[in-house]
């Protein structure tokens, strides 16, 4: 399908830019300013360059915030594609028991970050806690509030729970969107279900699981609220993400500068492996429609 | 290759009372090229599921070469399938996809290079054997499935399934004459399922016409055109259809709106027979004309006369019936009135829509 | 079959017993909860609900988060509508740099903005108001409505636009009476997901409000650090975050898997 092109549509998208750019660039800029200044008071500011940034790359502290949180998010990205697209595999295509499966598949997601740290928080106690103690019951000696691999376990496992679903809800989405003369075709063929998974719903799921890797990258890479009310980024800093780590130096010591600084590699960090999957979502090209 | 039979085969969907497809026996020829036109929603998808075996019927059935197939999976009937849209597998190249039906039944490696790269020429695809699938055009998408049912050599039957919706015209021509190729190369049984009779017709030895679930005639393009079994045969093959006017019979005449005209004796004895209310077929191609005022046959009033190119077509009143009729390119009509004179041979019977004479 | 659906109750069980945890102990009374554990309660209560659904402090929380969230709901739909027509229908001047650019602020992480917002909404007197958050939750909102329209959208035919225009509509009134309604589910799931991302967000809801517009998430956090733990009354609070997720669940349920595959699929 040809785009007619023209600049008239910069009418239809004013609206968007004017807001976006309100709640983006006046801050984004307000941290550009930080970042290369040394606020010693009111009215009392000095140029610092890249001083900041320096200091930054140089914080031991930081590079292990960002080693976890490599870590997790790749933890996050190769448990829970391949979980939710056994789920969407696994799930009912169509009557009451599907709607159910959806609805209480769909339930953690649309509860509040807090909420689900709370829930976790509860959940995982050893006195009061169901999983909690049952663990303790099995003769596990599990305790996220003092074991780091505890509490680093429990986060990860959290998240499991909290979007797993989305990525089945999408993976279960693309599978009903293929037409059943795929599979009639292939059964024609004699493929075997592995071959049906391999070389038809695989690569139909290929758009899908492109936006699904990268929503979940995205927020496993800016994570905060649920592990601050689960752990509080504890024990230690054993779950002190980049976002954790970087909401202390601004909001708790108050250390503007490099808070600033360390905002704008973040985001850049985040931005280049966007970048990337937006690049290879393009590639992907337009899944091919078939005439219905 | 096989002769397929169907034994009473009917089926009726879960929790549905009507037949999609009326219980019916008939035999299909080994080498045949058979086109099975309808209507959509007459159960043409419904039997082609059938003898693929993607469905089971609820009841009767299906031979191949006196085998009772009736409940074997499909990967085990050699059934190959072209479907509506072209089925491809987007990630492999047109070699890994001819190949796909021969490895997945753990053929020799070499063997299968040798059978992929035969029907790759023969159906002009050797050239992008080495290419992805998923760049090709519709109609190259179209051969490549074709050509995976083609690469099995046990295959007992092509079963296509309106192959040709997504393809350009000029291009249905060519890949339609490279099927007739195919056919006679190969020797094989085709089923042609489509809603477009000039498909059928032209690309059929033997048309299967459906109707409401129900096999109505099953002929050679000829007699489908000028014997119709059926009336709703007679209506949807032709351009403009088979006139169809209710008839009584007088004696050894036959009366249409208040006019008559005679029949031979042994015509009349039989129509004598039936006992049910008649109605009267007559294509019109096969109705002369002449002016008004003439007494040779049946009356009729002059509403127009269309020029269609190559012929014209006059449409007339008969009493409150309106009848069509095909006139030659030259044919001037003046008069506000004509006679039609109908020729005996080509003209049907027909009870409770069956032909009876 | 029976295997398939083996793994997926235990993931269903999985997925349900820590929300099911919650609402058990919502109906505890904290005597209960701190002592033996037990599967469901023994001394069922509604007090802990009762608590909140009193105290203008805790369900003032809930209605200053359900005004917050429906008015980025509202305004995110809007801005996005003609937007993603835009997208989905011209070429222009920097469009392909401008999605993409768009996309960016849905990747930005919330902490990075937590200053610059507090500020720049403090300096324009928005700081503590329902707006502030509203706009606070545009930044990603707005780019994901954008993504998801343009999806849906791209699947209508220009040819009805183009009959519109012979027919004599003009653009507001071709756009509002013919193409709006005929992406109605699309309107319906993305007001779905800006509802859902709001709804859920802490981190910018709670530093741009402080009384006025503070929102239940908000609230909640800072009730369990006051002396002695409520355990009862939070979970009840939990409980009731859930609720209008679960009814807007309930309600598109059968669109669900529909819309996603209509849309960006």
């Amino acid at each position: 399908m040809l785009k007619t092109y023209n600049n008239k549509a910069w009418l239809l998208v004013l609206p968007v830019v004017l807001c976006v750019a309100f709640s983006a660039i006046i801050p984004l800029m307000t941290v550009v300013n930080y970042s290369v200044q040394d606020i010693l008071g009111p009215d009392q500011k000095v140029f610092v360059g890249t001083e900041w940034f320096q200091l930054v790359m140089r914080d031991p502290e930081l590079h292990a915030a960002l080693g976890r949180q490599v870590l997790f998010s790749a933890a996050v990205l190769a448990i829970q594609i391949p979980l939710g697209i056994l789920l969407a595999l696994a799930l009912p295509a169509t009557g009451w028991r599907s709607s159910l499966s959806l609805v209480l598949l769909a339930m953690p997601l649309l509860i509040p970050q807090n909420v689900v740290g709370t829930i976790w928080q509860i959940y995982g106690r050893g006195d009061i806690g169901l999983a909690g103690a049952a663990l303790t019951k099995l003769g596990v000696n599990y305790n996220y509030t003092g074991n780091s691999m505890d509490a680093w376990l429990t986060v990860l496992v959290m998240d499991i729970w909290h979007w797993t679903p989305l990525i089945a809800l999408l993976a279960f989405a693309g599978l009903r969107a293929i037409p059943e003369a795929y599979y009639q075709a292939a059964r024609i063929d004699g493929a075997s279900r592995f071959a049906v998974f391999r070389f038809i719903q695989l690569p139909k799921l290929r758009g899908v699981l492109l936006i699904g890797l990268l929503l979940r990258f995205m927020d496993s890479f800016m994570i905060y609220t649920e592990p601050f009310v689960l752990t509080g980024g504890g024990p230690g800093n054993a779950t002190t993400f980049l976002s954790q780590y970087l909401t202390q130096k601004a909001v708790g010591q108050f250390d503007l500068g490099p808070a600033a600084a360390f905002s704008l590699i973040y985001f850049l960090i985040i931005l280049l492996a966007c970048f990337v999957f937006y690049s290879l979502l393009q590639n992907a090209g337009p899944a091919e429609k078939a005439p219905h | 290759m096989a002769k397929i039979e169907l034994a009473g085969l009917g089926h009726r969907y879960p929790g549905n009372d009507t037949y999609s497809l009326q219980p019916q026996t008939m035999v299909w020829e080994d080498g045949g090229a058979y086109a099975l036109l309808g209507p959509s929603g007459c159960g043409k998808t419904t039997l082609l599921n059938i003898i693929s075996g993607l469905l089971v019927p609820s009841e009767g059935r299906v031979l191949f070469d006196g085998r009772d197939v009736t409940s074997l999976p499909t990967e085990r009937r050699n059934i190959a399938q072209v479907f509506q849209f072209p089925i491809i597998y987007d990630t492999m190249t047109v070699f890994d996809n001819l190949a796909f039906p021969l490895r997945n039944r753990k053929l020799a490696e070499p063997e299968v290079r040798s059978r992929v790269q035969e029907i790759a020429e023969i159906l002009d695809l050797s050239a992008d054997l080495k290419r992805r699938a998923s760049g090709l055009s519709a109609e190259d998408k179209q051969r490549i499935s074709l050509g995976r049912g083609l690469v099995r050599k046990d295959v007992a039957a092509v079963l296509f399934d309106e192959p040709l919706t997504v393809i350009d015209p000029h291009v249905k021509w060519l890949l339609r004459r490279q099927l007739k190729r195919i056919h006679h190369q190969l020797k094989l049984s085709l089923i042609y399922v489509t809603h477009d009779q000039i498909e059928a017709l032209t690309f059929a030895d033997r048309v299967v016409v459906m109707y409401q679930g129900q096999v109505v005639q099953m002929g050679t393009p000829q007699d489908l055109f000028e014997t119709p079994a059926h009336t709703f045969v007679g209506h949807f093959i032709g351009s403009p259809g088979m006139n169809l006017l209710p008839c009584e019979l007088n004696g050894s005449s036959i009366r249409i709106a208040e006019q008559s005209f005679a029949i031979d004796a042994a015509l009349a004895t039989r129509l004598a027979q039936v006992g049910k209310p008649l109605t009267l077929g007559v294509r019109p191609e096969f109705i002369q004309c002449a002016p008004g005022g003439e007494k040779a046959g049946l009356s009729a009033k002059v509403v127009r006369l269309e020029d269609l190119g190559t012929s014209k077509l006059l449409t007339v009143h008969l009493g409150g019936h309106q009848m069509k009729v095909k006139l030659g390119e030259h044919a001037q009509i003046n008069a506000d009135h004509v006679q039609l004179a109908l020729q005996p041979a080509r003209t049907m019977f027909y009870a409770d829509d069956q032909r009876v004479a | 079959m029976k295997k398939r659906y083996f793994g997926l109750i235990l993931y269903l069980v999985f997925a349900i017993l820590p929300i099911y945890w919650m609402v058990n102990m919502s109906l505890k009374t904290n005597e209960e909860i701190t002592g033996a554990l037990t599967l469901w309660p023994r001394h069922l209560t509604f007090d802990n609900f009762r608590t909140i659904l009193t105290d203008p402090a805790w369900y003032g929380g809930y209605i200053n988060s359900l005004i917050y969230v429906l008015i980025n709901t509202v305004l995110s739909v809007a801005v996005a509508l003609p937007a993603s027509y835009a997208f989905s229908r011209y070429e222009f001047l920097g469009d392909k740099h401008l999605f993409f650019w768009l996309l960016t602020n849905r990747m930005s992480p919330p902490a990075v903005f937590l200053l610059p917002f507090f500020q720049l909404y403090s300096s324009i007197n928005l700081f503590d108001t329902h707006i502030a958050v509203a706009l606070a939750h545009m930044l990603f909102n707005v780019p994901l409505a954008v993504w998801i329209l343009e999806g849906f959208m791209a699947g209508i035919p220009r040819e009805i636009d183009e009959t519109a225009y012979i027919d004599g509509y003009s653009f507001p009134r071709f756009f509002v009476r013919i193409f709006i309604p005929l992406i109605g589910a699309g309107i319906g799931v993305t007001a779905f997901f800006c509802f859902m991302f709001s709804w859920v967000e802490l981190l910018l809801a709670r530093t741009l409000t402080s009384v006025n517009a503070k929102p239940i998430v908000a609230i909640m956090t800072r009730t369990v650090s006051a002396a002695g733990m409520d355990w009862g009354v939070l979970a009840a609070a939990g409980v009731l975050t859930i609720v209008p997720g679960a009814l807007v669940i309930y309600f598109v349920r059968n669109y669900i898997a529909k819309g996603f595959a209509m849309g960006r699929v």
